[in-house]
């Protein structure tokens, strides 16, 4: 081999190094305008809905106006203790069901998944003039409040259940549900402790992120409150909109600031949640 | 009826599954204190067996006894058996001093008890001080020593371990089995362990029960399963093993046609036909390069290929006359020249130690040589 044949290897690396650079620093800019324009997105509504609430010549008068009516603070307690239950009893439902679905019959787990979609196919107003129908006059539940409430929960649970169910689902995939569960068995714990005990423990992160969707979707769910006749927040938010909506707008942020407190707590009750991942995944 | 002695008894046992069939005709007795390993390739139907005696599985026909109580159809939490797993399943939420408490919290003992019984097993298994430690805090080998604490913290009848020291490293695998031995030892506990490494089954156990196919091809102690393999199956799969195929020349002096050449046993092939073929098992150890004994029976043949494993030399030859194939090691002493590729040798062996075979399955693998002794 000749020197000149033996030496222009390294000019081309040289070359292509500033080019590779150059490549990996362009793809980065068109990365932060993707970020960019997906806070915009995101921000300029909120931004815009702010803009609105504070027109009024008073400054914040609309926060002052929402923040003194009683009214406010009755349906926001209401849609969240409605909130609350749903989301007890969707645990309640839906952690057995998946926990067992994935222990015992996996064969069945796309039938359940199937089933878990129908609240994205059924329309909410659908839902709600069928619920009407069979309890307003079959099983008269809807003549009183607490019968209302509890259909109120029954749809609620309904619609949270591609959620929650999704949510318990992954959580589950995570950890390995069948040597956890015969390990507790050969130890002598039944199902209520295995599930109670072993299970729920470990997918807690995935049980607060349900927890949490079940929240916003309740927070915010007009057309079943509405036609159940429901204090819930809701209507609540569509009455004060058609009559003042300065306050109204006011009420969507205070409403918005409050389901980011909701998410925050779900941040911070999931912190140092590596005792639940499986070793070989923390490792 | 349980024979006196036996703790454990699986009679009849057969396990059925939609397309299969993964257990079938087991029957075995286990005296207390004993320890029993499963030993088998994967799918043979040991972790079924493992599983119908934890509960986990229900038989289809047959039934499971422990201390003479019919368990067939009692529930897992209901049958007192610890179990340890490959996968360690320790409570990821729980620290190690929990996960051993756990059993007993279930069994309600008072709280003194459960503190003092944990420090207990804690230091049973080398572990004080890291009770409060969670399990991704601890190694795979830790991880393993806690799940044994746990199952033995409930003071069980029988401890199951379905293969525990497949997912560790050899030097941790190695140092944890002797740690299992002396802990079962130590407390005299029942034990059925399964696995597919025979090292550790013919380390570890009082008996072997040799599985395939859902069936038991022998049970014995570990030297009656490696010195006298009932089958093919058990010869080919407990160590390593030269098959050689023969036909009978004379069964009263044990005259074999091995290939186009002649061996001579020295002892009656009673019941064998003249002409008949048989299958003729010599371990590779017996086998001696050279002439050996005037009374040994001699091969001849062609050295096909050499591997230099440090302390062994193993020589792979083919035997002349169609006579197939044969492996034997050599010490690699000081001033030993192997012999070379392509070169014929001759081998010998003393005829007490050639086995001849019953008729039983051959596996379809043939064993590789680092799955072997």
């Amino acid at each position: 081999m000749t020197q000149a044949d033996a030496t222009p290897m390294p000019a081309p690396i040289e070359k292509a190094a500033p080019k590779a650079a150059r490549k990996r620093r362009r793809g980065s800019r068109v990365w932060w305008v993707v970020l960019l324009i997906a806070v915009l997105y995101f921000v300029l509504p909120l931004f815009a809905t702010f803009w609105f609430s504070a027109r009024p010549r008073v400054p914040l008068a609309a926060y002052a106006i929402a923040f003194r009516d009683p009214e406010l603070w009755n349906h926001l307690l209401y849609s969240f203790l409605v909130a609350l239950v749903t989301m007890v009893v969707a645990i309640g439902l839906f952690l057995p069901t998946a926990y067992w679905v994935r222990l015992r019959v996996p064969r069945l787990r796309p039938v359940v998944e199937f089933v878990t979609l129908m609240p994205f196919v059924v329309p909410a107003v659908i839902l709600v003039f069928g619920l009407i129908r069979v309890y307003g006059s079959a099983i008269p539940l809807l003549s009183t409040r607490t019968g209302s409430d509890v259909v109120l929960v029954g749809a609620y649970v309904m619609l949270a259940m591609p959620y929650m169910y999704r949510a318990i689902d992954t959580g589950l995939r995570a950890i390995d549900i069948r040597s956890l569960t015969e390990a507790a068995q050969s130890l002598g714990a039944g199902w209520p402790t295995i599930i109670l005990r072993v299970i729920l423990p470990n997918v807690r992160v995935a049980l607060l992120s349900g927890a949490f969707l079940v929240l916003a979707i309740v927070m915010g769910e007009f057309t079943i409150a509405n036609y159940l006749a429901r204090p819930a927040f809701g209507p609540y938010l569509s009455l004060l909109g058609n009559n003042q909506p300065y306050p109204a707008a006011a009420v969507s942020l205070i409403s918005f600031g409050l389901t980011w407190l909701a998410l925050g707590m779900v941040a911070y009750l999931g912190r140092g949640s590596r005792g639940r991942l499986p070793a070989a995944a923390v490792k | 009826m349980s024979d006196a002695g036996t703790y454990l008894e699986l009679a009849s046992v057969r396990k059925e599954f939609a397309t299969h069939v993964a257990v079938e005709g087991f029957d075995l007795a286990v005296t207390r204190g004993e320890f029993v390993s499963f030993l088998g390739p994967s799918g043979c139907g040991k972790t079924t067996t493992l599983r119908m005696i934890a509960g986990f599985e229900l038989p289809t026909s047959g039934t499971i006894r422990i201390d003479g109580r019919d368990v067939s159809l009692v529930s897992p939490n209901a049958r007192n058996v610890g179990m340890v797993f490959q996968s360690y399943a320790l409570f990821p939420n729980m620290t190690a001093a929990d996960n051993i408490a756990f059993g007993l919290k279930i069994r309600k003992r008072p709280k003194d008890d459960i503190r003092k019984r944990v420090g207990e097993l804690l230091e049973l298994i080398g572990m004080s001080g890291k009770g409060t430690k969670f399990p991704h805090e601890l190694s795979g080998g830790m991880q393993q020593r806690v799940a044994l604490a746990r199952a033995l913290a409930i003071e069980p009848q029988v401890l199951l371990l379905d293969e525990p020291l497949s997912a560790l490293d050899a030097k941790i695998r190695l140092s944890l089995r002797q740690e299992i031995r002396a802990i079962q030892r130590q407390l005299g506990i029942t034990t059925v362990y399964v696995t597919h490494d025979q090292e550790e089954a013919l380390s570890l156990s009082d008996r072997i029960v040799v599985m395939s196919q859902g069936r038991i091809e022998q049970v014995g102690t570990p030297s009656e399963i490696y010195d006298g393999p009932a089958t093919e199956f058990v010869a080919r799969f407990v160590g390593q093993l030269n098959v050689l195929t023969g036909h009978v020349l004379e069964g009263s002096t044990g005259r074999l046609g091995i290939g186009a050449q002649t061996i001579e046993l020295g002892r009656s092939l009673d019941g064998q036909p003249i002409g008949g073929q048989l299958s003729l098992a010599v371990r590779p150890e017996a086998i001696e390069l050279g002439l050996g004994d005037a009374t040994h029976p001699r091969l001849v043949g062609a050295v096909k290929d050499i591997q230099f494993l440090g302390p062994v030399i193993r020589v792979r030859m083919w035997l002349d006359g169609e006579g197939g194939d044969l492996r034997f090691d050599t010490f690699n002493r000081p001033g030993t020249v192997p012999p070379l590729v392509g070169e014929r040798v001759t081998v010998s062996f003393p005829a007490d130690s050639a086995i001849v075979l019953e008729a039983g399955p051959t596996m379809a693998d043939p064993v590789e040589d680092e799955d072997i002794l």
